[in-house]
């Protein structure tokens, strides 16, 4: 029986290495994105939206149509993409720095709206990108560049849930958080990408998976620890699951 | 009998899969690879079971995994 | 159809329409918002989008997601507005996207008022967002020239890939005037396959992005924009010269309504026997900068007159047209006040 190939690169995917940090999570999920795109044959027609910060670079490793927003306007740039052919798969990949803090106006007005692209919101707690500065999802007491101290919540207040915060919109949208810190939760988290990217192939609503992800660099941590570290701090701040499905809007208020 | 196959030069040495395989049979190796890094290695190939978890955890897709004969699917993936 | 009377706000909505822009994503803002109400209903019409953003720095990001796929897209808004979209002009000017953004300028600065000015002249020309880009601008100075002004800018905005800004003011904005479209050209914008991003089908993927880490790439696309920009210095400096055909001692410099009061100017005086001349640049990028330096150099002509609606912004393109070889006196409204001819002959009185 010949040798046959059960796991490799998917096609959605360029065999560029990528410059992500060594056990940072982003790759994991890149790949998560790209598998779903070619098992739902979407990649002729998918549209990546890239942002600012460490994936910004995420152009090089897609094997589709790219773009690169400005900070924080991803889903405005997605919006318009979107409205204007309707056909295409759009999708955003963001950082917390870039959908949380600056553009969090737009990710909310555009999930509000329930425009038919998909987020995929990388949440790992950090800006990467610019050295490890607190970002809206810091956890309280992490230690960043700018909350050296740790994050102080009596003076900037508690880490935003951002799947709770877009889930009580009242426009039907599909929303969810991942994680990718074990084989078992990439497991999982696969199949709300599928979920989110069907949805939208269906033209049936908005959709944001949210991924708690690792910055083994900037939390000055080896990769494993990182792992560890989400499950143990994360994890309970952020729990996992689908909070909002386009389903059980329909008989809603 | 599966095949786990991790390219040298993708792998960053997170070691992510070390701790992700069951059978405990992927090891750090001694030497660097040419970008620096301590790369990964399987060391008994034949106790491998093909579930594909280190491929799975890998961030920078350096495992490929292939298999003739039956292979167990443990997980829809 | 012959004329039809329009609100500008109106005219500069149905101009877009007639040239093929079928995408809209736009802000409320006084005294503009007709423009929205006016295509939130015409729109379905035609097939085509409108979309209220929920701040202008989401319209005009909605606009750089729109053009990279090639459609034909559009914006209006107002100065405060404006100077919110001045990030996404800097990224789609970098990106090379054809757009067009029509600034209907109000008074300044800060929230300053809801009535008619000039005061984003500098802004408009020398950029209101950060790097070396330029945006192609365009003042008409009459309900009807902005509507040819919109379709001309779709065709440039897709002729040199780069943002095209229209720029209007409150008084066209919210005066009526009778319309002619049925001298307005029938769209045909190029094919943009090569680089739209519509899906990889049957081709490598597309990239749209202004990042360059590598600061020769970063220079060379640079030079690239540069050279597109000088391309336009050469062949799109549009300007009109009214009443000199003959040298002429004083020589007004205004562009838009400003140039429409002095024009008036101009014939009252006529009527007395006095011959004053007005230069009245129609492009504020590509300024014309040889035209009224050759007109300045005529040994006739003694004072120059800059008429604006601001504290003085054009004048410093007038000094660099002439390098100060004249004399030149300026005349300035602001606050929304629109200056009168009877007030400008008087200007030009005190300079006989």
């Amino acid at each position: 029986m010949a040798c046959k190939i059960i796991f490799d690169r998917p096609e959605s995917m360029t065999e560029t290495i990528t410059h992500y940090c060594p056990g940072c999570t982003h790759g994991v999920i890149h790949r998560l994105v790209a598998e779903i795109l070619d098992e739902l044959g979407l990649r002729e027609r998918a549209v990546g939206v890239a942002p600012v910060g460490c994936s910004v670079l995420a152009y090089n490793y897609f094997n589709c149509d790219f773009l690169e927003a400005a900070h924080g306007r991803a889903p405005a740039f997605a919006t318009g993409l979107k409205r204007t052919r309707p056909d295409l798969i759009i999708f955003t990949y963001q950082g917390d720095g870039d959908l949380a803090s600056i553009g969090i106006a737009e990710i909310i007005h555009a999930a509000n709206r329930g425009e038919k692209f998909t987020t995929i919101f990388v949440n790992n707690a950090i800006y990467g990108m610019t050295g490890g500065q607190m970002a809206p999802t810091t956890l309280p007491g992490q230690v960043t560049t700018t909350s050296p101290f740790g994050r102080d919540v009596a003076n900037v207040g508690y880490p935003m849930r951002m799947r709770e915060l877009l889930s009580a919109l009242r426009t039907p949208a599909y929303i969810a958080r991942v994680a990718v810190h074990t084989p078992r939760h990439i497991i999982e988290a696969k199949k709300a990408v599928r979920k989110a990217f069907t949805y939208q192939n269906e033209g049936r609503c908005f959709s944001m998976v949210e991924f708690l992800s690792t910055c083994p660099t900037n939390w000055g941590m080896t990769p494993v620890e990182a792992t560890q570290w989400v499950q143990d701090n994360m994890v309970p701040y952020f729990p996992l699951g689908e909070l909002k499905t386009p389903e059980e809007e329909q008989d809603a208020d | 009998m599966p095949l786990v196959q991790i390219e040298k030069d993708r792998c960053k040495g997170c070691e992510l899969c070390v701790h992700a395989c069951p059978q405990e049979i992927i090891k750090m190796s001694k030497e660097i690879s040419t970008k620096g890094y301590y790369y990964a290695q399987v060391v008994d190939q034949p106790r491998c079971i093909g579930c594909q978890l280190c491929a799975i955890i890998c961030p920078d897709l350096a495992i490929e995994v292939s298999a003739n004969g039956v292979s167990y699917r443990f997980f829809a993936y | 159809m012959a004329k039809v009377l329009l609100k500008g706000c109106e005219a500069i909505g149905e101009a877009a329409v007639r040239a093929g822009a079928l995408r809209y994503f736009a802000y409320p803002i006084t005294p503009q918002s007709e423009v929205a109400e006016y295509l939130v209903r015409r729109m379905p019409e035609v097939g085509g989008v409108f979309l209220q953003a929920e701040s202008e720095v989401a319209a005009s990001n909605m606009i750089f997601g729109a053009a990279s796929t090639g459609e034909r897209v559009f914006t209006t808004s107002s100065s405060p507005g404006i100077s919110l979209m001045s990030e996404a002009l800097s990224y789609i000017a970098a990106a090379e996207l054809p757009c067009v953004f029509v600034n209907v300028v109000r008074n300044g600065p800060g929230l300053g008022g809801i009535l008619p000015s000039q005061g984003d002249y500098l802004q408009a020309t020398r950029g209101g967002g950060h790097g070396d880009y330029k945006l192609l601008v365009l003042a008409p100075s009459t309900v009807q020239e902005t509507v040819e002004h919109i379709m001309l800018a779709f065709e440039l905005a897709d002729q040199y890939r780069n943002p095209i800004m229209v720029m209007a003011d409150g008084l066209i904005g919210q005066m009526m005037e009778p319309v002619d479209f049925s001298a307005a050209p029938k769209p045909n914008p190029p094919d943009k396959s090569s680089w739209a991003t519509t899906g990889a089908k049957g081709r490598k993927p597309h990239l749209i992005k202004t990042l360059f880490l590598s600061p020769q790439l970063g220079e060379e696309h640079n030079r690239k924009l540069a050279a597109k920009y000088d391309k336009m210095r050469a062949n799109e400096v549009r300007y009109e010269a009214y009443n000199l055909d003959e040298p002429r001692k004083v020589v007004m410099v205004a562009f838009g309504t400003t140039a429409r009061v002095c024009k008036t100017a101009v014939d009252a005086l006529k009527k007395e026997g006095i011959e004053i001349g007005l230069f009245r640049p129609i492009t504020l990028f590509p300024y014309p900068y040889k035209p009224l330096r050759d007109i300045a150099e005529r040994n006739e002509m003694r004072h120059l007159l800059v008429v604006e609606m601001n504290m003085g912004q054009m004048i410093e393109d007038v000094r660099l047209a002439t390098s100060d070889r004249k004399p030149i006196t300026f005349y300035g409204r602001q606050g929304g006040i629109v200056p009168s001819p009877e007030e400008v002959v008087e200007e030009i009185r005190k300079l006989l």
